[in-house]
């Protein structure tokens, strides 16, 4: 029987993706090639003082991609220091100096991990003008980063890739903003609240008091799913009854986070002019997504470990009215797609259940990955595989009709080595540096033995990825882990766009080859299988021996 | 080198103009826009959906759930008892959390052991008929649900407790029971509070 659901669930998404996946697709293709302002968007390029008709090279763009964020990363950082002085703080003081560059760090790197507890951390202010913008123009800069690449492989002697500012703006205004609007609308139907409460405390049926908290939950919740940032207004994210109040607000959460990933791989093969490219990326990101979705769900419904089989079910962690099936969809779906929010504790995941979220982090977020960001780690795969075929044919090895030469596979390979070398960097300090090791093993790991190794891994990899998720029980709130992870955060988002743009750079600047009979076709299914089977083994072959020693050491002994 | 200082110096000014104006429109006019539907539209839901006594007094949310204790923390045998939770002291509003224990953790394994025992012995059924969710915590410390067997093996400690017949709190629970949405996504449910409030209904 569960299996009936799991299938409904997952056909009930599926249906709703489909149709969206051309008008969608299209329309955001059109966002990013159309020649014509809207009047206010004219307004904003006069204010800024940028001229929209101005295409910028790879360089120009990348230095106004870091420049945005280092200022939003500075504005974040204040916000939080100042926040004593800021209306509808609740009371609350400035966070330390550590946890608030953590956190600017998580939102401007499209993130959100969390180190704090909202409640007791942020007032309102710092949620609706700090980290509620950062949800939306972080995740408008990954999918500019992402038509920058596109535009890489569509134009022919170009010196520009597009302008960053233009992105940026049309991407905020045009995609996220109206979907959020109504979004947000159809969560307030749900039960999400919106409002300017604050705490307020109510006499129960027994006589007790219970704190009711308030706050614009709705605005940020929409937001924070649809530009794939997963940061919740309160501590227990999509768990918390009035972030997602009950079954179908979920589902509806779940489309929210796959909405704009899903559609992306159309805009892609709008933009290079061949639609079967785009169905050939979502394939792979559908295999996967799928594979990823039916492993855990086996894993949670079976219930393994002496916890869960004592009380009956993986039900630890869990709401009643999502029960297994929903928590693991929406756990597949936000660490699938670089979200990171949750509806149930991983921490208390069964222990190899608790091993897929990671496992879909360190696929480097392609299944389908953040807004933006996925379709351009998929793309890199796709170079890495077209390369990979090329040797095994003796063939000068072409995408899109651009030779992947020496510098565009060093690119190529360079971006894919910055993610593991983070995550294992990061965990193997923390256990290895004198004085670090005692911090992160007394203070901040939760759970006793193997399970808070595999804390720490899920932490270094959650940043590395620009996930956000967490086994929460991990005390993250401390000096070490707040620098390290918002350090791993900042070079595991920016040093791969740079990678990213240099390669969009170097593909516009070629002419198109034309393709000849040994020109591997790259929409067929053998194609699919060859990305699909390049996008584990990059993966597995990294992480093997760390996983051995954390989630599959606690699950198979 | 100064054209390319002047470069960067003229692209940080566009930067800092951009996200100042952006910060006014999506923090500000975005988030009053949809408070100001919320409060219009929707003022139930955006105002946490609050649930009132017989007397018209507010005592919860329909969305969070709540204790049902006595002061020194033990449950009331008249009241239908939620699940385990780890929000602070219990069903602490301002401090939504898990447990986070891991499959393996002693004191998680301890913790169902000894709840098991006492949901066995508060309702006067064998360890085997406790369901899953009356002995683990949920994910928010606040689910305000618990499953239909759970709320089924608790009828005759409160029709007990109020000297009122079981058969009308099965009634009441079967009314108060919700399907899956949609009949196919997630799971049946009661609604603890919202059960609670129609007992003490019942007896006017």
């Amino acid at each position: 029987m569960t299996w009936v659901y799991a299938l409904l669930a997952l056909a009930t998404v599926a249906i709703i993706l489909g149709v969206l996946y051309r008008p969608l697709g299209d329309y955001m293709a059109w966002v990013y090639t159309s020649r014509k302002d809207w009047k206010v968007e004219r307004g904003i390029y006069k204010v800024i003082g940028v001229d929209s008709k101005t295409e910028q090279t790879w360089q120009a763009y990348l230095r106004s991609v870091l420049a945005f964020s280092a200022i939003g990363l500075l504005i974040v950082y204040g916000l939080q220091r100042l926040q004593q002085w800021l209306p509808y703080s609740l009371g609350l003081p400035a966070p330390s100096e550590h946890l608030s560059f953590n956190t600017a760090a998580s939102f401007v790197g499209n993130t959100n991990w969390q180190s704090y507890s909202p409640e007791l951390t942020v007032g309102y202010t710092v949620q609706f003008a700090g980290l509620a913008v950062q949800n939306f123009v972080s995740g408008a800069v990954g999918i500019a980063v992402a038509i920058a690449l596109v535009r890489g492989f569509a134009y022919r002697r170009s010196g520009t890739i597009g302008n960053f500012w233009v992105d940026l703006i049309r991407g905020t205004l045009r995609i996220l903003l109206p979907i959020a609007v109504i979004g947000a609308i159809v969560l307030m139907i749900g039960g999400v609240i919106q409002n300017f409460n604050g705490f307020t405390t109510v006499t129960t049926l027994t006589g007790a008091t219970q704190t009711i908290p308030g706050g614009p939950v709705a605005s940020q919740e929409v937001i924070k799913l649809l530009g794939t940032n997963g940061g919740g207004f309160f501590n227990a994210n999509s768990s918390h009854p009035f972030e997602n109040p009950t079954a179908w607000t979920n589902v509806f959460q779940v489309l929210l986070m796959l909405v704009i990933p899903f559609s992306l791989p159309r805009t892609f093969g709008r933009i290079v002019g061949d639609n079967r490219q785009g169905y050939a990326i979502l394939s792979v990101m559908a295999i996967l997504y799928v594979a990823s979705f039916s492993i855990l769900t086996a894993l949670e419904s079976a219930g393994m470990g002496t916890a869960p089989e004592l009380a009956g079910g993986a039900m630890e962690g869990k709401e009643q009215r999502f029960g297994i099936l929903g928590s693991t969809l929406f756990a597949t779906t936000s660490t699938g797609t670089s979200t990171g929010a949750v509806n149930s504790m991983h921490d208390s995941y069964t222990a190899l259940g608790g091993m897929m979220p990671m496992l879909n982090m360190m696929l480097g977020e392609v299944t389908p990955g953040g807004v933006g960001s996925g379709i351009y780690a998929i793309l890199i795969l796709a170079v890495i595989a077209v390369f990979i075929s090329g040797l095994l044919i003796g063939r000068t090895p072409e995408y899109l009709g651009k030779k992947i030469g020496p510098r565009e596979i060093k690119l190529a390979a360079l971006y894919i080595l910055v993610m593991p070398t983070l995550v294992l960097a990061g965990t193997a300090m923390s256990f290895a540096i004198p004085g670090i090791r005692e911090d992160v093993e007394n203070t901040s790991i939760w759970n006793p033995g193997i399970h808070g190794m595999s804390e720490v891994l899920y932490a270094f990899t959650s940043a590395a990825n620009n996930n956000g998720s967490a086994f929460a029980g991990l005390t993250a709130n401390t000096p070490w882990l707040n620098t390290a992870l918002g350090v791993v955060i900042l070079l595991g988002r920016f040093v791969p766009i740079v990678f990213v743009l240099a390669l969009a750079g170097s593909l516009a600047a070629q002419d198109k080859v034309p393709t000849t009979s040994g020109t591997l076709p790259t929409h067929r299914p053998m194609f699919i299988g060859l990305l699909t089977v390049v996008t584990i083994l990059v993966t597995a072959l990294t992480f093997f021996p760390v996983l051995a020693l954390g989630p599959l050491a606690e699950g198979l002994m | 080198m100064n054209t390319q200082a002047r470069g960067v110096g003229r692209t940080i000014w566009v930067a800092t103009r951009a996200m100042a104006l952006l910060t006014l429109a999506l923090g500000v006019g975005y988030t009053l826009l949809i408070t100001g539907i919320g409060q219009l539209a929707l003022p139930a839901q955006a105002n946490g959906s609050i649930v009132t006594n017989q007397d018209g007094d507010p005592v919860g949310s329909a969305l969070i759930g709540q204790s049902f204790t006595d002061e020194d923390g033990n449950p009331l045998p008249e009241y239908f008892q939620p699940r385990p939770s780890a929000a602070g002291d219990g069903y602490d509003g301002g401090a939504s959390s898990g447990s986070n224990y891991g499959p393996e953790n002693e004191d998680l394994i301890a913790a169902i052991t000894e709840r098991k025992a006492q949901v066995a012995e508060f309702n006067g059924v064998t360890e085997d008929e406790v369901p899953v969710d009356a002995v683990t915590a949920s994910s928010s410390g606040l689910d305000p649900h618990i499953s239909p067997e759970y709320a089924a093996i608790q009828i005759d400690r409160i029709a007990d407790a109020r000297g009122i017949p079981a058969e009308q709190l099965r009634e009441l629970v079967a009314a108060h029971t919700q399907g899956p949405d949609a009949g196919y996504l997630g799971e049946s449910r009661v609604n603890v509070l919202e059960l609670n409030i129609a007992v003490d209904e019942l007896e006017g």
